[in-house]
């Protein structure tokens, strides 16, 4: 999976970037999926100083929403703490105390599904960090954390607009406006004026 | 003046309408006879008497069921008044700012004492008497922000000032055009603003952005904006949509002139002192079509506004399901005949 491309779009939208090597007193990566190819082109970038990198470095990684899963890559790195996940739940606890526990210089690094970079990025800003010590690189699948505006239910992986609320039924479509606070985009009533009129779900988020 | 408010509902059986009076004073928008977005922004000094610019904070006949409303909204929805914990400094200098207004400019509906921090606040149309301490969260029943925008007309909300951009953190949210308080708190103002179309392409938020961070206290502003209502609905949040969404399909050429809504904001914008804070009031005003072709004037212009409006306008505002029918309406009150400038009725 190369780098993912993405329409222009409103400004609530969030927009990632690419990893890229940076001096720090230590190293915090937090990867789902194919965000695994994200920090191993990152390592490789940092050529003769990857080593003295990866012995300062933490990695929570977690296989991607629909199983993708390059554990054994990323462990192969060699990093001085590694840790697999099976979901960001229940990495939370753990990412929380590493962020409580950081000094002054910590890089972070995020990467893979806007799931991921989202949830990753909300427990960052919540610990304080300054948001330019934290990167982003977007890979692997475009499915959406959605909040239904109506009954606030927060539905994951949506890949199709419209969808039905995993929590009250309802019809969504999915709006590109997005709450970092919440970490979701905005799902709304597709056929509040007409009900009924419900258009075929389309694969907008493979 | 005596205590007189309107007995009247923005819901179920909608008995809201407005008086010959507030009709010839309501906060017409358009000072010409098209419409495109601009930052349209002027100093918010008192205006003409009797006008909804002649005081701070316009109290009107709908004051007191605007209240009960409230009410009802936030006990059905607790979430559309939210304070982050950094700005209860914020709701207290709003508190003051209402509380000082309006027992100046409305000594006869509203009085506050002042004995250092101890205040002594009144409020007769709604039957309020507090002593509190000024800055000390224990003596109130709720929050500042909470406490005094329970008493005020018109949505609130708060925006704090960093890193060059403001920040919506707080707000009482009960009369939207269609937003979401819960879902936009925190963001910043080109985020909050994402979704208007075409508004961005204009520069009109970098400009209005760069504007609102040298506002200074003690120089308020206001500006217009508005969109349109089918009934007299104060709550059209975004939360409820599929309880009001569908009485758009409900418009016919014979009950348009009765439910159908110009909505018109009044927002201003206030530096405040100790928070640094912006105070952002965006006071709703409603008036049904067939109020409004009352005034020659108006009529002729709103027809040529919806008429010719850019239909991307009216898909955002919601309206242009109902466009055409709204157009039918209007034309029958509309001659031709030139219009005056500005937005003042003709004497």
């Amino acid at each position: 999976m190369t780098k993912t491309f993405f329409e222009p779009s409103i400004r609530s939208r969030p927009v990632y970037g690419e990893l890229t090597p940076r001096a720090g007193r230590a190293h915090l990566f937090v990867a789902d999926g194919e965000g695994a190819e994200a920090v191993c082109d990152m390592i490789a970038k940092a050529g003769a100083d990857a080593p003295a990198l990866l012995a300062r470095s933490h990695i929570i990684y977690m296989p991607g929403p629909f199983g993708s899963d390059l554990t054994a890559r990323l462990q192969a790195l060699g990093a001085a703490q590694f840790h697999r996940s099976p979901s960001f739940g229940a990495a939370q606890s753990r990412l929380r105390k590493v962020l409580a526990d950081a000094h002054m210089g910590l890089q972070v690094y995020l990467a893979g599904t806007e799931t991921l970079i989202g949830l990753a990025m909300r427990e960052v800003m919540e610990a304080g960090l300054p948001p330019e010590a934290v990167q982003t690189e977007h890979r692997g699948s475009l499915s959406r954390r959605v909040q239904c505006v109506h009954c606030k239910g927060i539905t994951e992986n949506v890949t199709t607009d419209p969808f039905a609320c995993s929590h009250c039924g309802l019809n969504l479509f999915v709006r590109d406006h997005y709450s970092r606070r919440i970490a979701a985009f905005q799902g709304v009533n597709i056929d509040a004026e007409d009900p009924g009129q419900v258009p075929a779900a389309v694969e907008r988020f493979k | 003046m005596g205590l007189e408010f309107n007995t009247e509902t923005f819901r179920n059986d909608f008995t809201f309408k407005n008086s010959p009076r507030a009709i010839k004073r309501f906060p017409f928008p358009f000072d010409r006879d098209d419409y495109m977005y601009s930052v349209n922004m002027e100093p918010h000094v008192p205006g003409r008497p009797g006008s909804v610019f002649e005081h701070m904070f316009d109290v009107d006949e709908h004051y007191v069921a605007e209240m009960r409303d409230r009410a009802l909204v936030l006990a059905d929805d607790p979430l559309r008044c939210q304070s982050l914990p950094h700005m209860t400094l914020a709701g207290w200098d709003l508190l003051e700012l209402i509380m000082e207004s309006k027992a100046r400019d409305y000594p006869h509906w509203f009085e506050l004492h002042k004995n250092g921090n101890h205040w002594h606040w009144i409020n007769r149309p709604l039957e309020i008497e507090q002593k509190f301490t000024f800055l000390d969260e224990t003596t109130l029943p709720c929050g500042p922000m909470e406490y005094i925008t329970r008493q005020a007309q018109g949505d609130f909300t708060l925006q704090d000032q960093r890193d060059d951009n403001l920040w919506i953190e707080a707000g009482m949210v009960t009369t939207q055009a269609d937003w979401s308080l819960d879902f936009d708190i925190g963001m910043s103002f080109h985020e909050w603003h994402a979704p208007v179309p075409k508004a961005h392409q204009m520069g009109v938020f970098d400009r209005a952005l760069k504007f609102l961070l040298k506002l200074q206290h003690g120089a308020p502003v206001r500006r217009f904006n508005w969109t349109m209502t089918v009934d007299p609905l104060l709550d059209t949040s975004p939360e409820n949509y599929p309880k009001w969404g569908p009485t758009k399909a409900t418009l016919t050429p014979d009950n348009i002139g009765h439910r159908q809504h110009l909505r018109v904001e009044l927002q201003t914008l206030h530096r405040l002192p100790r928070s640094n804070a912006i105070a952002f009031p965006i006071r709703c005003y409603l008036i049904k079509f067939e109020e409004l072709v009352t005034i020659p004037k108006w009529a002729r212009r709103l027809h040529r506004v919806v008429r010719d409006i850019d239909p991307e306008l009216a898909t955002y505002k919601g309206f242009l399901r109902n466009r055409d029918l709204m157009v039918q309406y209007l034309s029958q009150f509309d001659d031709g005949a030139p219009t005056s400038p500005g937005w003042w009725p003709d004497e």
